[in-house]
């Protein structure tokens, strides 16, 4: 039987009916379209399907739909601002923290998480808070680069 | 124009990334998609004696399931490796009788979404009997239960390679050290899995089928071959790909069962490959239990090396299986003068998947063995592992140098970057402040490794299927340039590097370039991007191909500057009557197609000029009423780049660990890498090529196995079981660059993208047994777990 739900995505308000057993982030790719947010191993492990919940970063790929009945969501497509890029999103470019992209999406909405919380990380720090996270290809180093980057420029 | 190549170039594929706008397969959406969804055996080996779909057929949802008699007319999953006596299993997309590894497919599903295709999934009946399993390598080799009956026994083929006298080299020896050594089974685990998604339409009688593939043409080829349809017919498009480290340098059977699922149905159909089912069914790396014997003198010179290797294939043998111990061989010789070397290679099945190129391929085995032999030697002669290297490398006057494994390394200056990257670290403090350390109580260790590795593979000789690369590069009327690739690059940055390429040739700005790949609709037929290969050979395509264009546009510049050719001068973008001083003139401006009426081409203005772009060349080209005589209309050229040698990039890494007396956890103190690649486009990209490539060798050395129990049962089914480097495993890596060019392309570059797989392992482990040495220890076997040294620090 399916369950009505409404949530803020990105902004905009959203009413689906969807069945209780729909992922998050399939009602959020195959309901909505929002692509951007990947799946990476379907076990809460390798973050690729990060987004926010309610300011909370969330992994998306074990949280129900129904679960953020009345949330607000943001996903990847929601950073820029104005046409802008997001500081972290200008810092992954920057600092080439990013290869085949697939990761990219849920590295960027942790990132921003973490800065949110340490306006300043550490080296060790930026390591710690994206421990959730996996990257195959950069081997970390340019992301926790692009990390410092965009907490500098944030910091303004 | 501002020099391009050498520069850190922002990526220009990264945009879209970033936005989260980018398309990976998963991320098309068609009208009326069907989803498949794949039963796949859990057992390792077993004879199927039913197959009940009954249940599954009348399930919401469900439009069809196919099973092993159904596809009896779709072609084997193909093998291109011909070795001589090659033992090749029949391969079928859907299992027939029987099953051989855990994770094979028996059934697909096809529901309308992919909730009930999944559910569908557990209502499809198999009747197994379970037979007796081979996991074991050494085992397989040796006898044990035969898995192919036909075959006799379960070696898939035997092969011995190498130069000089072996036997007697080693018997000359003063000492010979011999080691067993250990290339553990790994998964890829690219970040995308694999995924299909195929749309056929009946009238036209075409198939479009978008994979996340490395070889989009050479997939093409295969699958038309397998499902029976017209090459010509089938269009392959690999759209974004998350990562693909060699295992998606292959035709698997989901590939061709997705294009014959929707020539059944006539309706798109799709496949998102599950993270377990990905470390069950994607291809694994490594899998190789050897023997290594070095010969050496009493002064530290090398002899001979012998090699014998079991190689553990798998049940079945994929796109290149078994090719890649042969790599191993090739490459034994290190870089290192050794006169006599010899591999004795046994290719064994065992009920597992197929191992097959995982970034580096038969290298990393070939790197290990040399540089963990190397410090058997050292340890044993008691002299500094970095100079028992050193002298027995080839001088840089020695090039092009022979090994007696039969290759020709086009340059090198090893002892140059050995020499720069003891010097980043600090070696000769670093052997005091270790001694010191010792004297402590402190387990503090050193490692290194004085690699070489074979890239840009490579002349066609050497290949199954054509070594080498095209592109096409044209300018469009409106001056645009596009710039058509063979390679399918994913995640290392081509369309950047190349466009950095293509700007500089062209003199114009690197914005008004754009790098297309991976759709054989569009793209001229290519081999693909594996074997740091892209940048040698299609970015040579690239270069060469932009060298034909500008002969044709050098002749219509003279035509229309009515004077001769020679009278003609190209620099920054400009053709001009007498040679142009200033080279680094502002990039040639795009012809203003916002003066032309609209839809209408701009009318070329070369009346009277003394210089044209090369824009308005291609302008002028497209209206072509002022062409040379005999000259075809059109800016374009097209060129197929073949190699004449592969390129041997080379470089030294240095690590240095320190072991937790208590714990054994092994922190890393420093990571210095000196790496030469030869000529570098883009620093930023070799940058990151090299660090992804030193944390994935970081990952095998401390972390990652793929481990099968008894029964053949995949122990590390997940990512909670399968251990990947994570950010804080890694320490910051000091990397350094020596540059010597490559005589084998006129762009002197040699390749990168495995350099870190190879180098850094040995450095690694090197590290980690020189801080046990104060308790005996002179190898390990990776992964070098805690417990591991725990145990060796307690001798429990």
């Amino acid at each position: 039987m399916k369950r009505a739900i409404s949530m803020s995505v990105n902004g905009v308000s959203q009413q689906h009916e969807v069945e209780p057993r729909l992922l998050l982030v399939h009602y959020l790719r195959d309901v909505l379209g929002l692509t951007g947010t990947h799946i990476g191993c379907e076990t809460s492990l390798c973050g690729a399907c990060t987004i926010f919940v309610d300011g909370q970063a969330v992994k998306s790929c074990t949280m129900l739909a129904v679960q953020a009945d009345g949330a607000e969501v943001t996903t990847i497509e929601g950073m820029m601002k104005d046409g802008q890029l997001h500081p972290m999103q200008t810092g992954f470019w920057e600092c080439h923290g990013l290869q085949c992209g697939y990761c990219t999406p849920g590295m960027i909405m942790a990132a921003t998480q973490l800065i949110d919380r340490n306006a300043n990380p550490s080296r060790a720090e930026i390591r710690h808070g994206l421990e959730g996270n996996l990257c195959r290809c950069t081997g970390y180093q340019h992301i926790v680069e692009a990390v410092e980057h965009a907490a500098k420029n944030s910091r303004g | 124009m501002a020099n391009y190549v050498g520069q850190r170039v922002k990526r220009t594929e990264d945009p879209r990334l970033i936005k989260g706008l980018a398309h990976y397969v998963d991320d098309i959406r068609l009208p009326d998609t069907l989803h498949v969804a794949f039963v796949r055996s859990v057992y390792a080996h077993a004879r199927i004696n039913s197959i009940d779909i009954s249940e599954a057929l009348n399930a919401p949802g469900v439009v069809a399931v196919y099973t092993g008699k159904d596809v009896a007319k779709i072609g084997p999953v193909p093998c291109a490796s011909a070795l001589p006596g090659l033992k090749v299993p029949d391969y079928r997309v859907l299992a027939q009788d029987k099953v051989y590894f855990v994770g094979q497919p028996i059934a697909a599903v096809v529901a309308r979404d992919a909730y009930a295709a999944r559910d569908a999934l557990d209502l499809v009946m198999v009747d197994y009997d379970d037979l007796p399993v081979v996991v074991d390598v050494e085992a397989a080799a040796k006898g044990g239960p035969v898995i192919y009956e036909d075959f006799g026994d379960n070696i898939a083929y035997k092969l011995t390679a190498g130069e000089g006298d072996i036997d007697a080299a080693l018997a000359a020896s003063d000492h010979v050290l011999k080691q067993r050594i250990v290339h553990q089974r790994l998964a890829p685990v690219a970040m995308e899995g694999r995924g299909v998604l195929a749309r056929y339409f009946p009238g036209e009688e075409e198939l479009t089928l978008w994979s996340s593939t490395q070889i989009p043409h050479l997939m093409r080829t295969q699958v038309a071959l397998m499902i029976g349809i017209p090459e010509n017919k089938l269009r392959v498009i690999t759209p974004e790909v998350g990562g693909g480290f060699g295992s998606k340098l292959n035709v698997y059977a989901e590939e061709a069962l997705l294009g014959w699922i929707s020539m059944q149905l006539a309706k798109p159909v799709k496949w998102i490959e599950g993270r377990r089912e990905n470390i069950q069914a994607t291809i694994h790396g490594r899998g190789q239990v050897g023997y290594v014997e070095i010969g050496c003198k009493n002064d530290g010179t090398i002899t001979g090396l012998r090699y014998d290797v079991f190689a553990d294939l798998g049940a079945y043998l994929q796109l290149l299986t078994p090719a890649i111990p042969t790599l191993t061989g090739l490459m034994l010789s290190g870089s290192y003068k050794i006169p006599a070397i010899q591999i004795n290679v046994t290719g064994c099945f065992t009920n597992k998947m197929s191992t097959d190129a995982y970034r580096g391929a038969g290298r990393p085995e070939a790197t290990y063995v040399v540089e963990r032999a190397m410090d058997l030697v050292a340890a044993e002669l008691g002299i500094d592992p970095a100079e028992v290297r050193r002298q027995n490398f080839p001088r840089a006057d020695e090039f092009p140098f022979h090994t007696a494994t039969g290759l020709d390394y086009d340059s090198g200056d090893y002892e140059a970057a050995l020499n720069k990257a003891q010097a980043m670290i600090g070696y000769a403090e670093l052997r005091k402040e270790q001694k010191k350390a010792r004297a402590e109580g402190r387990l503090l260790g050193i490692g290194i490794s004085t690699y070489v590795e074979i890239c840009a593979l490579g002349p066609s000789q050497a290949m199954p299927a054509g070594g080498w690369e095209s592109a096409t590069v044209r300018i469009e009327p409106t001056g645009k340039v596009t710039v058509l690739t063979g390679a399918s690059p994913h995640g290392q940055g081509q369309e950047t590097s190349f466009a950095q390429i293509a700007a500089d040739e062209l003199g114009v700005d690197l914005n008004d370039i754009t790098v297309i790949h991976g759709d054989t609709g569009i793209v001229q037929y290519g081999i693909g991007t594996f074997g740091s290969r892209a940048t040698a050979v299609g970015g040579t395509a690239v270069f060469i191909a932009i060298q034909k264009l500008k002969e044709k546009a050098h002749k219509i510049a003279a035509h229309i500057l009515k004077t001769d050719v020679a009278s003609v001068a190209f620099a920054g973008g400009h053709f001009s009557r007498a040679a142009r001083a200033d080279t680094t003139a502002a990039s040639a401006p795009v012809v203003p197609v916002g003066e032309a009426p609209a839809g209408a081409l701009p009318e070329p203005h070369t009346e009277g000029k003394s210089s044209l772009t090369i824009q308005e060349i291609a302008l002028a080209a497209h209206i072509a009423r002022e062409l040379p005589p005999d000259t075809e209309p059109g800016l374009s050229a097209t060129y197929f780049f073949e190699p004449k040698n592969f390129t041997f990039p080379f470089g030294t890494h240095i690590v240095v660990v320190e072991i937790d007396k208590e714990t054994g956890d092994i922190k890393f103190l420093r990571y210095v890498a000196v790496d030469d690649c030869g000529k570098v486009i883009n620093p930023m990209l070799v940058d990151g090529q090299l660090h992804g490539g030193i944390v994935q060798s970081l990952g095998q050395a401390l972390f990652e196995e793929v481990v099968y129990d008894e029964q053949g049962q995949l122990v590390t089914g997940s990512l909670m079981d399968y251990a990947l480097p994570r950010a804080t495993h890694i320490p910051w890596l000091e990397l350094g660059r020596t540059e010597t060019p490559s005589p084998v392309n006129p762009l002197g570059v040699k390749g990168v993208g495995e350099a870190g797989t190879i180098g850094a392992t040995p450095a690694i482990v090197g590290a980690i047994v020189d801080a046990l040495a104060p308790y005996g220890v002179k190898h390990l076997d990776m992964p070098v777990k805690p417990e591991t040294v725990w145990r060796i620090l307690k001798g429990r």
